[in-house]
């Protein structure tokens, strides 16, 4: 399937902030996989969720080609 | 209140925000820019957030305190932009009846906010940057406000 990202902070400098995606498969874990071959340096930030429509995603989670997907690097507010 | 903000905190207002007719306590959590990290000069921090995602976060912070603890208000107000050493990065403030459970709120909320709300800071030095807490190396070194 297709998407579009955004990605903030570190993950932002890797990918270049938003980018669309074609991949294999339809779940968060598929997405993961496919960002990692594509973006290796992704692999070594401590952490990286995935948020869908807003809402941190498990990588269950089953993703729909108009869904709101961003990357979210290990957050650092306060 | 919920706020995202690039201007100033008003930290008063962050108050007047959470107080209450009502209550005997108002603790205020301030958390500020600080000089140095890592025994280098801070020069400035750049902060961004996925601002939708990250007041609703916050809501739900606040939501899950309301659970554990009788809030009578609170506010919460976080800069993003670019932040020198002393200015406000983020204000936390909760009323309520006796200052034991304003305490213990106040601190949650800024714990769990730290944890969970999408915001990213990145350290500006005099010789380079780094995204804080991004690298498992760099986490040692992290500490809170």
């Amino acid at each position: 399937m297709k998407v579009r990202i955004k990605a903030y902070g570190i993950a932002r400098d890797i990918t270049g902030g938003t980018l669309d995606l074609e991949f294999d498969g339809q779940t968060v874990a598929h997405l993961r996989k496919s960002l990692y071959e594509r973006y290796p340096a992704l692999s070594g930030l401590a952490s990286m969720m995935v948020a869908v429509n807003q809402q941190y995603a498990g990588n269950e989670v089953a993703l729909h080609a108009d869904d709101e997907i961003v990357l979210i690097p290990p957050v650092s507010g306060g | 209140m919920i706020k995202i903000t690039e201007k100033t905190i008003d930290v008063q207002k962050v108050i007047e925000t959470a107080s209450s007719l009502g209550a005997g306590a108002v603790n205020v959590f301030i958390g500020t820019v600080r000089n140095h990290a890592h025994n280098k000069n801070v020069v400035w921090l750049e902060y961004e957030a996925y601002e939708a995602m990250a007041v609703a976060e916050t809501r739900k912070i606040i939501d899950d305190a309301a659970g554990r603890w009788p809030l009578l208000g609170w506010a919460v107000s976080h800069r993003i932009g670019t932040l020198k050493p002393g200015e406000v990065a983020v204000a936390v403030a909760v009323s309520t009846k006796h200052r034991k459970e304003s305490f213990e709120a106040c601190q949650f909320i800024i714990d769990r906010l730290k944890e969970h709300v999408p915001i990213f800071k990145k350290e500006v030095f005099e010789d380079g940057e780094e995204w804080v807490g991004a690298r498992p190396e760099a986490q040692p070194t992290a500490q809170l406000n």
